[in-house]
């Protein structure tokens, strides 16, 4: 069985976390994603950096562009990640916008993938229907999982339809907004969070935007699989640079 | 085969809407309904009323004498310099701004570059009582300090894009972000046949009108709907869509489009899409952008703030890969010497955008009796400081 789906099996709530890759530092990639394992994260999302990052707030994107700046490409990604599977046993995901990975090819993309251990991607701007007409087969060639978006404004017959294509997780963005620009959850959006939870989908929902502390975590995880954390991350590696990310974790989940 | 859009919003091999799933219900809410609204006569009447009453068309179909005997070739200049506000981009914002009312919109973002498409987007605000927001790249903002003017004087709040690069391209992911955060009351007015379906379309019908003119004044001065070629520049790709739109599958009209070569297409500072782009996706549409190989969207550079775009709209990426279009690019310096030329001897001075595709017939020869119709997408006023710092006047 996939990394992902047994991940998902666990009896717990799963606490994720992404990062730009190349962030603070371009050789930082790996040793952030070892010390995040170390720290009992239940999977990492590693952010390919792309020059304009339609879904993503101002952090995500200074780290992208400081990323891109100091020399970050899709191949440093590769070399990076290479080996990876020998130190670290999470399952791992890329988050990348289409353009660099359709320039790269998304073959050749997905059987790097592949071959170097990455269980899944996140590609925000590629819509369901594009990749269940033209990419589904590639993806599946290589056992890679695409994880689609679902937000409070998907209808229900749309949730449904990306439910039947997903096999992993359904990300559930949690407010109607960019990353990185929400402090607690209203009521709207918990009720939201339970709407979707009663539709019994075949696969489970991991909540993410606007995820900063344990407060949040525990609300978005009430009726979901677990949580993924990105800016508040990223303004974390901003301060600290790849150090003292066990403090961050226990902000998050004490132990 | 047809050159305008098919239902799912492609040009042959480009268009469609890459957007994030976020984006999908605003998207989705004006695609499923942009083609009734439209078609509606009640929508039709009040939009071409006005065009008229308001923009001021029709514009006017000139026959450039001097310019034309200078060149000999026919050349009929199509004076959207003339619109209310200085240039074509209004046309789409009227058109826009009624399509927003349709579908109960009470808030309106827009980005801009050099700031015409802010001014036409704050003008129909004003008209409508209707909130603004203009997002503008915090360089552009500095450069084009007079139109920044204008939208606040229309009651506008123009909004500075200080991520990226804090030009164009940043100012409409910025207005991407704030659609993204305002999903229910918010009407997003893109300024040209770029974005996601069925942005490029739509934009496309309502410049439309400038090609439904030249034919009925092409009949009335030469007896003859079609002219034998006719040019447009192209940033986005607005301006030309709509002069082109009427003659598209028409193949006894000549279709071509200028870009800027800025300092050259091989100086590394240079807008010339065609030449310099690579098939990828920008905004939300798979068309031809510049970036590098690792798919990262590069900065382009032209004199002209209005073509300084990475991009082309998905129809002329189309009318490029297929050959509908001939594609030719002009360096800054050939562009400002035209509009020099215009002024000198028609008494017209053009936007520089314009000016690009004034210069053409320095090289690209035509024959004495061919009729050459040439958008001219605006008037100079707001480039007066640039020809003034450029020909020390
Ligand atoms: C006068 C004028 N022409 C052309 C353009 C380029 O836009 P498009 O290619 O969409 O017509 C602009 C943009 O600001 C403009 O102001």
């Amino acid at each position: 069985m996939n990394r992902i789906n047994k991940k998902l099996q666990e009896d717990h709530k799963l606490l994720s976390i992404y990062f730009t890759a190349g962030y603070p530092e371009t050789d930082d990639t790996v040793s952030i994603i070892q010390e995040l394992e170390r720290n009992g994260i239940d999977f990492i999302e590693i952010g390919l950096p792309f020059s304009d990052p339609l879904a993503d707030g101002p952090t995500i994107q200074e780290s992208s562009t400081k990323a891109l700046k100091s020399g970050m490409t899709t191949n440093k990604l590769f070399e990076q990640l290479s080996g990876i599977r020998q130190s670290v046993k999470i399952p791992l995901i890329i988050m990348g916008y289409f353009n660099p990975i359709l320039q790269y090819g998304v073959e050749k993309f997905c059987k790097k993938c592949g071959e170097t251990g990455i269980d899944g991607l996140i590609i925000p701007d590629l819509p369901v229907d594009v990749y269940n007409e033209e990419y589904r087969s590639i993806f599946e060639e290589n056992g890679i999982q695409n994880i689609f978006l679902i937000t409070p404004q998907t209808s229900e017959e749309r949730i449904r339809f990306i439910d039947s294509v997903s096999d992993g997780f359904i990300y559930m963005v949690s407010t109607a907004s960019v990353t990185g620009s929400t402090s607690g959850f209203s009521p709207e959006t918990r009720k939201y969070f339970q709407r979707i939870s009663e539709m019994k989908l075949q696969n489970p929902q991991v909540v993410g935007f606007g995820i900063s502390d344990e407060e949040t975590f525990n609300q978005a995880t009430e009726f979901s699989k677990g949580a993924i954390i990105g800016s508040a991350f990223i303004k974390h590696l901003n301060h600290n640079g790849k150090n003292k990310i066990s403090d961050f974790v226990k902000t998050i989940r004490p132990v | 085969m047809s050159y305008q859009a098919n239902e799912k919003g492609y040009y042959g091999d480009f268009g469609g809407a890459f957007i994030p799933e976020m984006l999908y219900p605003n998207v989705e809410e004006l695609r499923s309904q942009y083609l009734d609204i439209m078609k509606e006569e009640s929508f039709q009447k009040e939009f071409k009323a006005l065009l008229r009453d308001y923009v001021g068309r029709p514009t006017p179909l000139y026959y450039a004498e001097r310019f034309s005997k200078k060149y000999g070739t026919k050349i009929y200049l199509k004076r959207e310099d003339l619109c209310h506000t200085g240039a074509h981009k209004v046309n789409n914002t009227v058109g826009q701004i009624l399509m927003a009312k349709r579908l109960g919109k009470d808030r309106i973002i827009a980005e801009t570059g050099a700031g015409q498409h802010g001014v036409a987007t704050a003008t129909v605000c004003a008209l409508m009582g209707i909130e603004c927001i203009v997002y503008m790249g915090e360089i552009d903002i500095e450069r084009q300090a007079p139109n920044v003017a204008r939208m606040k004087m229309l009651g506008a709040t123009v909004v500075p894009a200080k991520s990226g690069s804090r030009t164009l391209k940043d100012a409409t992911n910025e207005a991407i972000r704030d659609w993204i955060n305002n999903p229910l009351d918010t009407h997003y007015i893109i300024g040209s046949v770029v974005g996601p379906h069925p942005y490029p379309d739509m934009v496309a019908r309502f410049q439309a009108i400038i090609s439904e003119e030249i034919k009925i004044q092409l009949k009335e001065k030469e007896n003859r709907e079609n002219p034998d070629y006719v040019v447009a520049c192209v940033g986005g790709g607005s301006n030309a869509a709509g002069a082109y739109f009427h003659y598209l599958d028409n193949p006894d009209v000549g279709i071509i489009a200028v870009e800027a070569a800025g300092k050259g297409i091989q100086s590394g500072e240079s807008a010339a899409t065609s030449a310099l782009g690579k098939e990828g996706i920008i905004h939300g549409s798979k068309t031809l952008l510049m970036q590098t190989d690792d798919g990262q969207i590069t900065e382009p550079y032209s004199i002209s703030a209005g073509l300084d775009y990475p991009g082309v709209g998905p129809m002329h990426a189309n009318l490029f890969r297929s050959g509908r279009g001939e594609f030719i690019s002009i360096t800054d310096k050939a562009a400002m010497d035209a509009g020099l030329e215009l002024a000198k001897l028609e008494g017209i001075i053009p936007a520089i955008e314009t000016s690009h595709a004034l210069a053409i017939f320095e090289d690209r020869k035509f024959k004495k009796d061919d009729i050459v119709v040439i958008n001219l997408s605006g008037r100079g006023d707001k480039d007066l400081s640039t020809y003034i710092d450029y020909f020390g006047l």
